[in-house]
């Protein structure tokens, strides 16, 4: 188990400095990628193509095997129906990180690193999932 | 700001961080789920997601520290606007089970026509937001 936590800290950490390397800790980059009327920036669409590509590549590869290296099982979520409640919070989230910039990795990044945004975003974040917690049950 | 390299590297260590979380432990890295999860989740299915988390975290944050990456913009954001954004944020992520990288990098990656449908809302929604807020002028 030990290990699988080791594992689990360095594939956070992959992550978080793939994030802040393609500057995804920068809100203003990733609003001007939304703002595709304004002074487009293309970043994202980088980030995101490579991320997916990679991904894509070693999840079939690791999918068949018959366990993670670790123990246990694949928690791989089941293939589902597009229903309302995943398009209207799509759709929610969607506002909020265009108003914004900040999706919830960069955020609990740029927070790390002390950004003041941030420290206003996360709070509110941790909140407005909370609550969603409590009205789904 | 707009060179590939760092975007195609970022990305590229992303997925290499998504890859080494299904190997090892089998799960997804969606940062919404797994972060609520460390917070609100059973007892015993939380260290791996605070391992996750803290990991992103503080290499997160040592390589804006020491990567010679482009200095942080002005941290100046109108209070009101970010503390709303980030309840949508929150709210959103966890009622269509899925952010960007839950969605976004590991949903596409497998596929997933849930995912698919979320991405395509969250882009299409998030586009439109900043429209209005650079563009569209209210005030008369």
């Amino acid at each position: 188990m030990t290990r699988g936590i080791l594992a689990c800290f360095a594939s956070g950490a992959l992550f978080g400095v793939g994030l802040a390397v393609s500057s995804m800790t920068d809100r203003h980059v990733v609003l001007g990628f939304l703002d595709v009327f304004g002074d487009w920036n293309p970043r994202l669409v980088f980030v995101m193509a490579a991320a997916v590509a990679v991904t894509a590549i070693a999840y079939r590869l690791i999918l068949r095997r018959p366990a993670p290296a670790a123990g246990g099982e694949f928690h791989v979520p089941k293939a589902g129906a597009i229903d309302a409640r995943l398009v209207a919070g799509a759709a929610i989230f969607g506002v909020g990180w265009g108003l914004a910039g900040y999706c919830p990795g960069p955020a609990l990044v740029a927070v790390a690193a002390g950004l003041r945004d941030a420290w206003i975003f996360l709070p509110a974040m941790v909140a407005g999932s909370w609550i969603a917690g409590r009205l789904a049950r | 700001m707009n060179d590939w390299a760092p975007g195609i590297a970022g990305g590229a260590l992303i997925g290499l961080g998504a890859a080494l979380l299904l190997w090892s432990v089998g799960r997804i890295a969606g940062i919404s789920g797994i972060a609520s999860g460390a917070l609100e989740g059973a007892r015993g299915d939380r260290a791996w997601r605070i391992a996750f988390l803290a990991g992103m975290m503080i290499a997160g944050a040592a390589a804006l520290q020491f990567v010679p990456l482009p200095p942080p913009r002005a941290q100046s954001g109108p209070t009101a606007l970010l503390a709303v954004a980030g309840l949508l944020v929150g709210f959103g992520t966890r009622l269509g089970s899925g952010c960007t990288s839950g969605h976004g990098v590991c949903g596409l990656a497998r596929f997933s026509k849930r995912s698919l449908a979320a991405v395509v809302a969250f882009m299409a929604f998030a586009m439109a937001a900043t429209f209005v807020m650079n563009h569209v002028h209210l005030s008369p």
